[in-house]
């Protein structure tokens, strides 16, 4: 059979191969999407002192360091037999809270959104976030340049370094946070809520005001009827720091609900021979293959999978386009790949308004941010909503705290299947017999990953290449700072 | 002029050297005023058979990221030596092997077994682990071989220039491409950084004289803000480690790891950390310093953290 290969896939973090096979008609008869690396962590973990693995396992992305580094933190808790104090859970949110602002910004400007602001077939010199800037307006691209980067000053501000930081501790945080600082914050906050909103009326007028991308969006191509998993709080709402775990069915019913300790009951990996990351599915309804529907144990998580298992969102704003999000695409679940960008920026939205609650918290200055564990290491479990979805950190130590057994259930991976499943669907729509296979094609078979963020690079000041218009960027008062052009 | 040609790749890393790059700034802009980006996978559409359709040395400045874990790696690395006038290795993984290099503390069955066979939420009961080469009933598919060891950058191709980091410092970055911009990058070899001497001279703890009885974890005691931590009895690799990075994890309170490598002349940074600790241990008594030394759980993972593919160890002895 006649094999097109994409390799490696681009506007992402990491390592992705697409292999697609032609019938001697030059249909679709598969596509497989291969991950071909593998860096062993599960197995150097063990030796390691538990509490380095906050450091250690953050290396696993350097695009969300912040989710393992948490993930771990919180492990450390659970191995520890230790509750963080107030001020150090807040802390901790507050770094959350200003890493998803930065993490769904990056994804929507520079790696998803392109496809959908130039067009999927637009040339590839222009599909990327410099023909991006060009379209919106160079006040937004300074914004979303602001948006990146003050964002990630925050998050050195709590973490001691803006890439892999340092502050957790079992029991709390290494450092707290001064007036002065938390005063800098909220003021980060309150313009990240203001982008959040400009972000949702830049999807609405440009994807939703054109039906051409509505009727992509809605199109069986680009839609999987699975299981959704997301954390929710005791209200149900999304939550990314804490709560149970949450997995609805594929007409919405609440199917499981678990805290992180029963992890195991409810998921289990599948291993294939031509991918070095495993497919994790539902353990209860078991691994029927790639297929979708309700008697295959495919789930699906990130923004778009933890709307369909919340029943809403915990702060108002975000709250009111959850509501319209629902509304316009027929209720709930939405299973069209190509809405979790929308409902990224609902998340946006949300994390940057929690964001603003937290640096107006009384307590966040205070400098009790330590409880120092007491009791014997053994065992711990430890769960986050990264951006790209649910994230499990297991450790196994001896007394002393040094790791006997590790396990990592990471985000992306817990999607392995459904992008496997996008892809293959995407391709069998797009690529037909008789029809040129142009660029512009691939591009619409990439689309169908590109929604699920996967682990993947963020780019916030990616102007690389011969730039097709001069890019200004402003500071937060509007004073243009720089002007680049490319004569 | 002619713009110069600027290659980013990474090889066994995390993607936070990319965003390392990223965070330079508005400086990136002064980048991209002298300079073409032509290979970039985490943000333009080129693909590698773009590349491999270059000529020889018509990029003028490789930027290259992560450790060299799989043949796929090795072959990028080789392919883009070929193809640049300058390979600059880039972060930790890239220099000395990084956190992925601690997989050389096992081999590549151990790290199969594991992953594949063992984890708890693994069901696998056929015992499939991925092939190079698997036949699947459309065609075949391959996939690159994970080797037994990593290795670092400078083991695999010859290279220009050394940037430390875990990742690098914004500052670190442009110190490099600043030089690169202006044509004056330093002699062949160079470790291109603020400062090559230890991280104990950007640090602004008071420093006296170090005797310790007892090693703590640093989660254990709550250390005085002021003092150096190695004299608390908290495990700080700024002794060890070339600074530049500004001492910033002692600024947040906790020990330095190792991620900026060893300072200027040497050549294990680990045996350079592990003598430094040897040193300061307050007791001649072989039993007590038995029982002090007692309380380094994890040695490779501590002195080793981030070098020990480039170390003179390499990697463990496993059967």
């Amino acid at each position: 059979m006649k094999k097109i290969t994409i390799d490696p896939i681009t506007r992402l973090e990491g390592h992705g191969k697409i292999e697609i096979f032609l019938d001697e008609n030059g249909a679709v008869a598969n596509s497989y999407f291969q991950v071909p690396e593998l860096r062993g962590f599960e197995k150097f973990s063990e030796g390691r002192m538990a509490d380095d693995m906050p450091q250690i396992t953050e290396r696993i992305c350097g695009v969300c360091p912040e989710a393992h580094h948490v993930a771990s933190t919180k492990t450390l808790d659970a191995l520890y037999h230790v509750e963080p104090t107030p001020t150090a859970k807040k802390l901790r949110e507050l770094l959350y809270s200003a890493f998803y602002v930065t993490d769904h910004t990056t994804h929507f400007y520079i790696l998803g959104g392109p496809d959908f602001v130039m067009g999927p077939d637009a040339p590839v010199a222009e599909r990327n976030i410099i023909g991006v800037i060009g379209k919106v307006g160079l006040e937004l691209g300074g914004a979303v340049i602001n948006a990146r980067m003050r964002n990630h000053h925050v998050i050195e501000l709590i973490g001691g370094r803006g890439i892999h930081p340092v502050f957790g501790l079992p029991g709390g945080v290494s450092k707290s946070l001064s007036e002065e600082e938390r005063k800098e914050i909220e003021e980060i906050a309150k313009d990240s809520v203001e982008f959040g909103k400009l972000s949702l009326k830049v999807f609405d007028d440009i994807v939703l005001k054109n039906k051409e991308y509505v009727d992509m969006i809605v199109s069986d191509a680009y839609t999987h009827k699975t299981y959704y998993m997301g954390m929710v709080d005791e209200n149900n709402k999304v939550n990314y720091y804490e709560g149970k775990v949450r997995v609805v069915d594929p007409e919405g019913k609440e199917f499981a609900k678990f805290a992180p300790a029963e992890y195991l009951d409810h998921i289990a990996e599948h291993v294939e021979p031509w991918s070095y990351i495993k497919f994790p599915f539902l353990k209860k309804v078991g691994w029927k293959g790639f297929v979708d529907g309700k008697d295959s144990g495919v789930f699906r998580v990130a923004p778009l999978a933890r709307l369909n298992a919340a029943d809403g969102m915990s702060t108002p704003l975000a709250q009111e386009h959850y509501e319209r999000f629902y509304d316009t695409l027929g209720g709930k679940p939405v299973h069209h790949t190509l809405a979790m960008h929308w409902a990224r920026l609902i998340e946006l939205l949300n994390a940057a308004e929690h964001m603003l609650e937290l640096s107006r918290d009384p307590e966040i200055t205070s400098t009790d941010i330590r409880n120092i564990p007491d009791k014997t290491p053994d065992e711990g479990v430890g769960i986050v909503e990264a951006p790209r979805g649910t994230l499990i950190h297991h450790y196994i130590t001896d007394e002393k705290g040094v790791i006997k057994k590790a396990n990592l259930i990471v985000a992306t991976v817990n999607n392995g299947a459904a992008v496997n499943m996008s892809i293959g669907k995407a391709a069998k729509a797009v690529i037909q017999p008789g029809k040129e296979i142009t660029e512009g094609i691939l591009n619409r078979v990439e689309m169908a990953w590109r929604p699920y963020d996967l682990c993947l690079a963020c780019a916030s000041h990616d102007l690389s290449g011969p730039s097709p218009v001069p890019i200004y960027v402003y500071d937060s008062k509007k004073n243009l700072v720089n002007k680049l052009s490319s004569n | 002029m002619a713009k110069i040609k600027l290659a980013l790749y990474w090889a066994s890393s995390c993607g936070g050297c990319e965003i390392a790059q990223l965070q330079i700034g508005e400086k990136l802009l002064k980048l991209i005023e002298v300079a073409d980006i032509v290979f970039w996978p985490v943000a333009i559409d080129v693909k590698y058979k773009d590349v491999e359709a270059m000529p020889e040395k018509s990029i003028d400045v490789c930027l290259f990221n992560g450790a060299i874990r799989t043949s796929e790696q090795e072959h990028m690395a080789k392919m883009l030596r070929d193809k640049s006038k300058t390979m600059i290795s880039y972060g930790a993984c890239a220099n000395y092997g990084g956190i992925p290099g601690l997989g050389n503390l096992y081999n590549r069955e151990m790290i199969f077994n594991r992953a594949y066979l063992e984890t708890q939420s693994t069901d696998n009961e056929k015992g499939v682990t991925p092939q190079t080469s698997i036949d699947v009933p459309e065609g075949n598919l391959s996939l690159p071989e994970f080797f037994d060891t990593v290795r670092s950058l400078p083991q695999t191709v010859d290279v220009d220039y050394i940037i430390p980091g875990c990742p690098p410092e914004e500052k670190t970055t442009w110190l490099a491409l600043e030089a690169l911009i202006q044509n004056k990058l330093p002699p062949k070899g160079s470790i291109i950084s603020h400062n090559v001497k230890a991280v104990c001279d950007d640090c602004p703890r008071t420093k006296n004289e170090k005797k310790v009885k007892k090693f703590y974890r640093p989660f254990e005691i709550e250390p005085d803000q002021e003092v150096c931590l190695l004299e608390q009895g908290i495990l700080c690799a700024g002794v060890a480690t070339a600074g530049g990075c500004g001492a910033m994890c002692l600024k947040a309170n906790m020990p330095c790891t190792g991620c900026y490598g060893p300072v200027k002349g040497v050549t294990d940074q680990g045996a350079h950390f592990l003598s430094a600790v040897a040193s300061i241990i307050d007791s001649t008594d072989p039993e007590e310093i038995a029982s002090i030394i007692d309380d380094i759980a994890d040695p490779a993972g501590t002195f080793y953290r981030y070098s020990l593919p480039d170390s003179l160890l390499r990697r463990a002895k496993v059967s």
